[in-house]
């Protein structure tokens, strides 16, 4: 459909008399891609989520002059031409304990403070830093390690594969959750210490590293299935008839198919990384305090879910505008790379 | 077939070996996670140090150890807790094991009637508003993270709308056993099945659209609808039926996750202390047996989860039963 209305219209910018040429795969994807409104306005607003964390730093010494990771438990603001204690006297019960200020709607403590008197706007911002690294880094991970394990168990079978597969095999019945957990209390209680390097336990590291392993067999094996399916094909046969080294069908035929599929799984395992660093962060075994994640704010404001709720619900509607953005713009690059989804375009 | 049953059983078995091991290598193996510290406490003497590691028997060699905890957990089944000395670990877990079945029944059986109802109306009215409204709260229902739907749940029934007609049945967080007292067993677990099934309402509701817009496109719908089949027909015999397939294999995966402490964050929200927090708590107290003893059990769940929606999946779909000959 695509390549009709391109053949009959070519771009005004083409010189006059030159012969239009079929785009290669990625350019029509991209071109697809770009058309599609929905994935351009999630990128949109994953771009500018992005932005306006990296951007945590400028609010806190410019906007709300407070320092986000040292508690604040007997400072005072002014708010409307008065100073109000950041963590109040508690009006109900016994009126022993203290809440934190509520939102200000101003520069400081714009939407209040949590336990600590930290300013929770700040450390939204800076969480969430945190969540989009860890998220981001532990994507790239997984996709590097389970298309490496995919491609080398689908290309070379034998024994490598059957090691290879057994292994996914235990990792893909291990409950998912229940691994992230008991590496993450492991490594958090101790730190890690792997040779001659030591990852200290509130090293961001740590989470990147366990929320990048576990995901491996979700996207090795069906890698793995498809370069299996690959080697069987009739291209790939051809080339090997024709006496093409293995290492060029490794390099020319199987990998920038696998590339794709690759990327195709890129944005929906970054969401469901956020979910997952976001749920230990929650439990206290992922990003360690006083750093921040969305996580951990959640897990900050349960205490004060009934007297300033703000604290907990902020930071859900942050991963949930995330993760909803990561999920149209993964179905967006789907449809764009994945042949298949011509049949979905219909409906 | 009898053949294809003996393999899978020796799979399984292979898998939850390779499991138990995982589990044992990742307690005791890990660089810096030594048990016997963490039971001594943090400031105990090289001898109190020593005495723990002689009296829970850490002085053995590893594979001594594993063997021997592996005897005590599914042989004599004897196994107790390193933290509270005595507790036996497989009562333990079976007294958990009614609370997350309560919250997980309910909630299955939630999300499966909504996501159809949502999937079909969807599908049947595709392009509408209705459907891409439908689709965008599913979208959303999916990327929520399930424990703080499970906070705001609690705010609004427990704090902020509390005190209006509409939540003032809610009662305090916690279980109350079926047996004891039916009604309050409901009314404590209604909030926690909400909150468990949004999440698989969204998913499922979302892939069986997108099925059932698949399977409109095949050459026997056409069929049916050249022997003139009512619509209703159609869908029921013809186009749900084969979207089920998919339906009752993510069913059966999720499900099997979910038993097998996947639950754990809306039991930790809720506080109900079934098998989730259990484990959570055995995990948190470097608990090895009680750990051990969950994570098989969660296992079983899950291998035999997959082997089962293997055997269905062959039986419901003849072309994959063929293929595997």
């Amino acid at each position: 459909m695509t390549l009709i209305t391109e053949a009959v219209a070519p771009p005004a910018a083409a010189a006059p008399g030159r012969v239009q040429v079929s785009r290669g795969p990625w350019a029509t994807a991209f071109r697809k891609l770009r058309q599609d409104k929905a994935a351009m306005t999630a990128l949109g607003v994953l771009v500018l989520i992005v932005v306006v964390c990296l951007m945590a730093p400028l609010y806190a010494t410019y906007v709300s002059k407070t320092d986000p990771f040292s508690s604040n438990l007997s400072g005072t603001i002014t708010v409307n031409g008065e100073d109000v204690a950041v963590m109040q006297a508690e009006t109900e019960g016994l009126g022993l304990g203290t809440t934190p200020i509520g939102p200000t709607y101003t520069g400081a403590y714009f939407f209040g403070a949590d336990t600590q008197g930290r300013d929770v706007m700040a450390r939204l911002l800076y969480g969430g830093q945190n969540s989009l690294l860890i998220a981001g880094s532990s994507t790239v991970l997984t996709l590097v390690l389970a298309g490496l394990v995919g491609i080398v168990a689908g290309f070379f079978g034998g024994w490598v594969d059957i090691v290879l597969s057994r292994l996914l095999d235990i990792m893909w019945a291990f409950p998912v959750f229940l691994l992230a957990i008991s590496l993450s209390i492991v490594t958090i209680s101790h730190g890690l210490v792997i040779g001659p390097i030591t990852i200290s336990s509130d090293s961001l590291l740590l989470p990147i590293l366990i929320i990048g392993l576990i995901f491996i067999p979700y996207v090795a094996r069906p890698i793995r299935g498809q370069v299996l399916q690959l080697k069987r094909s009739e291209f790939v046969l051809a080339a090997i008839g024709l006496g093409v080294p293995q290492r060029r069908i490794l390099v020319v035929d199987i990998l920038p198919n696998v590339a794709s599929t690759l990327i195709v799984f890129a944005p929906l395992t970054m969401a469901l990384n956020m979910i997952t660093e976001s749920s230990l962060s929650f439990l206290s075994i992922g990003v360690q305090s006083p750093a921040a994640s969305w996580g951990t704010i959640i897990e900050d404001g349960q205490g004060l879910l009934y007297t300033r709720p703000l604290v907990a619900v902020l930071p859900g509607i942050a991963v949930v505008i995330t993760v909803v953005a990561l999920n149209v713009f993964g179905d967006g690059v789907r449809d764009a790379l994945d042949p298949r989804a011509k049949l979905r375009v219909k409906d | 077939m009898g053949f294809i049953l003996l393999r899978r059983l020796g799979e399984m078995l292979f898998v939850m070996a390779g499991i138990s091991v995982l589990v044992f290598l990742i307690f005791f193996v890990t660089p810096g996670a030594d048990p016997a510290a963490r039971i001594a406490g943090r400031n105990a003497s090289p001898e109190v140090l020593a005495a723990v590691r002689h009296d829970f028997g850490f002085d053995q060699p590893i594979w001594v150890q594993y063997l021997l905890l592996m005897k005590r957990l599914f042989i004599t089944g004897d196994l107790t807790s390193f933290v509270n000395r005595g507790q036996k670990v497989i009562p333990s877990i079976l007294e958990a094991l009614p609370i997350t079945f309560s919250l997980l029944l309910g909630a299955a059986v939630l999300w499966v009637v909504v996501s159809i109802l949502i999937g079909v109306t969807a599908a049947m009215m595709r392009g509408t508003w209705v459907d891409k409204t439908l689709m965008v709260l599913g979208l959303i229902g999916v990327s929520m993270p399930v424990f703080w739907v499970g906070e705001v749940a609690n705010l609004i029934t427990q704090s902020r709308y509390h005190d209006t007609w509409l939540f003032s049945w809610v009662p305090a967080l916690g279980y109350v056993p079926l047996t004891q007292d039916p009604w309050g067993w409901f009314k404590a677990l209604v909030v926690p099945w909400i909150t468990l099934a949004i999440l698989y309402i969204g998913l499922y509701g979302r892939v069986l659209r997108a099925s059932l817009v698949e399977a409109y496109q095949e050459d026997f719908i056409r069929t049916a609808r050249a022997k003139g089949l009512s619509e209703r027909r159609i869908l029921i015999r013809h186009a749900l039926r084969t979207s089920l397939v998919t339906f009752v294999s993510l069913f059966g995966l999720d499900f099997g996750a979910l038993v097998g402490g996947g639950t754990l964050l809306v039991e930790y929200v809720f506080g109900l202390q079934g098998v989730g927090f259990l484990t959570f708590n055995a995990f948190g107290n470097l608990d090895l047996p009680m750990i051990m003893a969950a994570v098989m059990y969660a296992s079983v769940f899950v291998v035999g989860a997959n082997a089962v929606v293997d055997i269905l999946y062959a039986t419901l779909d003849p072309r994959v039963r063929t293929s595997r000959a």
